[in-house]
């Protein structure tokens, strides 16, 4: 087909147009905000991935204009395409809230909640969907599995009592690597990530596992422990790297980096760069080039949507606009008096930057400007 | 006396070896398929025989073998699941231990009707000495010429395979079987695709149960027609059941389907009634993962008639006050039997069982053990039967493969008819460590609901 067929699909009674062969989770982020499912194992760039957490769990009350048949069961939608007509309940559905609200109590069950000592905290997907779709509490009261940290090499450690098992880093090394050493060992509640014989993980591209971890399982060691993320602030920079797109974000203290990072989009996951390459950074990158001056600093990077490191740049905030002609019914509001003409203070004929000296109450007096 | 396809010579000396399996009429239905009928007759055949699939799920195998894509220049895979891993059924394991040239008949005309060339038989690791059965029974079938090159000289070539599992239980559900089967880790995959489309190495394929597989031979020598005479309704041919438990005759018994729950427990044609003359209080007729029923709702249905013996008598009333037929593994527990403790058995099955792939199933099913371990050394409170309940909720149906189904459904079914039991276990818990709550009302006569 020459031209890209385009499928309508109504998530939450927002319909939008996607091309065939969207999942329903891509669609819901175009329509954006609350309406796009959390994701917890699923990552764009990644092939493969996706299917496993359940938290972007929906109900598809429609299947399509064909077969308008419900699906009985809640799907992934990760991992479901949309069809044309397809209409999709996320957050108006109970049922869906209910899972999901489900997922997250699982997911936090074995999860050892150390966010003040975790230094994934500020931005941890984890934190983020507790905080969004979890419980006050935990029905839990048994003792949490946990395991001893073990160090993947010199630059990453593996703290597996974090871990929510997404397989991301699995799918990581698997495709950006190319040699990929670790995976999972054994399985139900005790499947843990591991490589096979306490073996370091070392090829070019292995930082971006660190990257991918939606917890704080997998730990840059060149960061752990020296800030918490809202302390740093992040800017985008480059270098002109052989190995890498060298397109970075710098986590930085002062002039100090701290921390070398790919660039995230909105939802978490690595950008491609402008020029349509994919975003890995490479591990001399993100580990050796920890000097101001080995890069070149482009600006703020631009934070939006979740995790406490945005609390400052929100990128898309709403801000109250008009307000005061929708109050007043479409009328503008009408001037009741101008201040400079009665008060003595503030008077706008006066130049502030042009006095030789600080104001004082003389330099207002309209006697003495006469 | 029911009708016998499968096992009508089972009981032959050496029937487990090719010249008296011949003599026996074996391979007939390979002659009768390759030289008389093309593969979609055969399918056909199948389709006409309303055969289900025998491994738990109860999907028509007809249809199952029609949706198989055809692309051209893809090889098709026939892979049959013998991994029998279900606690209570051991059915396949007595049919290929005893029949293996049935199974190896039954896949030669399979894979003649569904264009494989190369069929594999992925068996549990545990049944290692099958396996050594199994090839012997592959190597006189090959040297007698049913496998190989143009088998009878129709030019259709095909080669067997057995390969054998590493212990896991959640490789008997398809697609781990097939990741499996692929060398690699074997965590269920993410339907769709379905295995009709993208199975074995990305290559259409049917999986099906040893069972299955094996009717296949009876349908195409007496017909589909013929096969679809026997049963009832949609329940037709028959079907193995393993049965085990309190029970006076343990074994495996080739039922038509047309007999009720009761003749199958008390006849002694059959399971010969409770060990030791004891009183049936519980059973489950499907394999573990299918819901528990009490006495009085096994023998009779909500609606007072006879349960029948087939899947939808099993299923009558559906979850409320039905169950499932499942896989055949007919297990039976007598007055003396604790509910929760068996429960609590299950639980610990399914929690280390569980691939760990998907959250809910992974987390849910040891936070149930935990809470049933709990409530069987009589430390549990009340509200856990309630969490217990809520926990099942919501793994049931939530999860990528039925692993998390099978886990939940047995604690659902318990809780929703032996709460009485569950609850004993908390208010008199020091009483609940020294004897069983016994048999209670679970006997009893059901008011009847118009």
């Amino acid at each position: 087909m020459s031209e890209q067929q385009l499928f309508k699909v109504t998530i939450d009674n927002i319909t939008v147009e996607v091309p065939a062969g969207t999942t329903i989770l891509q669609a819901a982020r175009q329509v954006g905000g609350d309406v796009a499912p959390p994701a917890m194992c699923y990552y764009t760039p990644l092939e493969g991935s996706g299917g496993k957490c359940r938290t972007c769990l929906v109900e598809v009350s429609k299947g399509s204009e064909k077969d308008p048949r419900p699906m009985p069961k809640l799907v992934a939608s990760c991992r479901t395409t949309v069809m044309d007509g397809m209409e999709v309940k996320n957050i108006t559905s109970p049922r869906v809230k209910d899972a999901r609200a489900g997922v997250v109590e699982f997911l936090l069950l074995n999860h050892p909640l150390d966010c003040p000592v975790c230094d994934q905290a500020g931005e941890c997907h984890l934190q983020d969907l507790g905080y969004q779709h979890g419980s006050d509490g935990t029905r839990y009261e048994f003792k949490r599995r946990t395991f001893s940290k073990h160090n993947l090499g010199n630059y990453i450690q593996l703290h597996m009592t974090r871990c929510i098992l997404c397989y991301r880093c699995v799918f990581t090394a698997d495709q950006v690597t190319g040699k990929r050493v670790h995976g999972v060992l054994d399985r139900g509640d005790h499947a843990e990530i591991a490589t096979y014989i306490e073996k370091s993980l070392d090829n070019d591209f292995i930082g971006n596992v660190i990257d991918v971890c939606p917890v704080g399982a997998l730990t840059d060691k060149t960061f752990r422990f020296k800030n918490r993320v809202w302390f740093t602030k992040p800017v985008d920079a480059h270098c002109n790297c052989t190995k890498c797109s060298g397109k970075v974000t710098l986590w930085q203290r002062g002039n100090e980096v701290l921390r070398v990072t790919a660039r995230k989009d909105e939802w978490g996951e690595i950008k491609k760069t402008d020029d349509g390459k994919t975003g890995w950074i490479c591990n001399e990158c993100r580990f050796e080039r920890k000097n101001i001056n080995d890069w070149i600093i482009e600006g703020p990077t631009k934070v939006s949507r979740q995790s406490v490191i945005s609390a400052n740049h929100y990128e898309t905030i709403d801000k109250p606009q008009d307000t005061l002609v929708e109050v007043m019914g479409g009328r503008q509001p009408k001037m009741l008096m101008d201040i400079h003409a009665i008060s003595d203070v503030n008077q706008p004929g006066v130049k502030l930057s042009e006095l030789p000296g600080p104001a004082t109450g003389k330099t207002f007096n309209k006697n003495n400007q006469q | 006396m029911g009708r016998k396809l499968l096992l009508a010579n089972d009981k032959v000396e050496g029937i487990r070896y090719y010249d008296v399996y011949r003599r026996e009429g074996g391979y007939r239905s390979v002659e009768k398929a390759l030289k008389s009928l093309t593969p979609d007759e055969v399918t056909e055949e199948v389709k006409k025989s309303g055969l289900r699939g025998r491994g738990g799920a109860g999907f028509p195998a007809g249809m199952k073998w029609s949706f198989l894509a055809k692309p051209e220049g893809v090889p098709r895979y026939l892979v049959v699941n013998a991994d029998e891993s279900e606690p209570g059924t051991f059915k396949d394991r007595y049919l290929m231990e005893f029949i293996p040239h049935l199974l190896i008949e039954g896949m030669i005309v399979s894979s003649y009707a569904l264009g494989s060339n190369n069929s594999y038989i992925y068996i549990r690791g545990e049944y290692w000495w099958i396996v050594d059965i199994l090839e012997q029974a592959i190597n006189e079938a090959k040297n007698n010429g049913w496998l190989g090159n143009n088998i009878l000289g129709t030019g259709y070539n095909l080669e067997i395979h057995v390969q054998r599992g590493a212990g896991a239980y959640i490789c008997g559900e398809e697609t781990a079987l097939l990741e499996s089967l692929e060398g690699k880790r074997g965590n269920p995959r993410i339907k769709p695709p379905f295995p009709a489309v993208k199975g074995l190495w990305g290559c259409p394929t049917v999986v099906n149960n040893v069972e299955t597989i094996s009717a296949v031979v009876p349908i195409i020598n007496e017909g589909g027609d013929e096969y679809a005479k026997i049963g009832v309704g949609k329940s037709t041919g028959t079907k193995l059941i393993s049965a085990c438990g309190n029970i006076n005759k343990p074994g495996v018994y080739e039922i038509d389907m047309t007999i009720s729950v009761e003749e199958f427990i008390y006849s002694d044609e059959y399971c010969g009634g409770i060990k030791n003359g004891k009183r049936l209080k519980a059973c489950i007729p499907g394999g573990s993962s299918v819901p528990i029923l009490p006495a009085n709702l096994l023998l009779k249905t909500a609606k007072g008639e006879q349960r029948m013996m087939n899947y939808e008598g099993l299923a009558e009333g559906g979850f409320a006050t039905g169950t499932m037929m499942g896989s055949g593994g007919f297990i039976v527990l007598d007055e003396d039997q604790c509910v929760v403790k068996h429960t609590y058995t299950l639980a610990r099955f399914y929690r280390h069982e569980s691939c760990g792939q998907c959250s809910p199933c992974r987390e849910g099913t040891g936070w149930m053990e935990k809470l049933l371990l709990r409530l069987e050394k009589g430390e549990g409170k009340t509200s856990d039967i309630d969490l217990l309940w809520d926990i099942q909720r919501k793994i049931e149906g939530n999860t990528i493969c039925p692993l998390g189904d099978a886990a939940a459904w047995p604690v659902a079914a318990a809780i929703r008819h032996f709460r009485d039991e569950f609850e004993w276990h908390v208010t008199n818990a020091a009483e609940a460590q020294t004897r069983n709550y016994g048999l209670a009302h679970y006997a009893d006569a059901l008011e009847v609901v118009a």
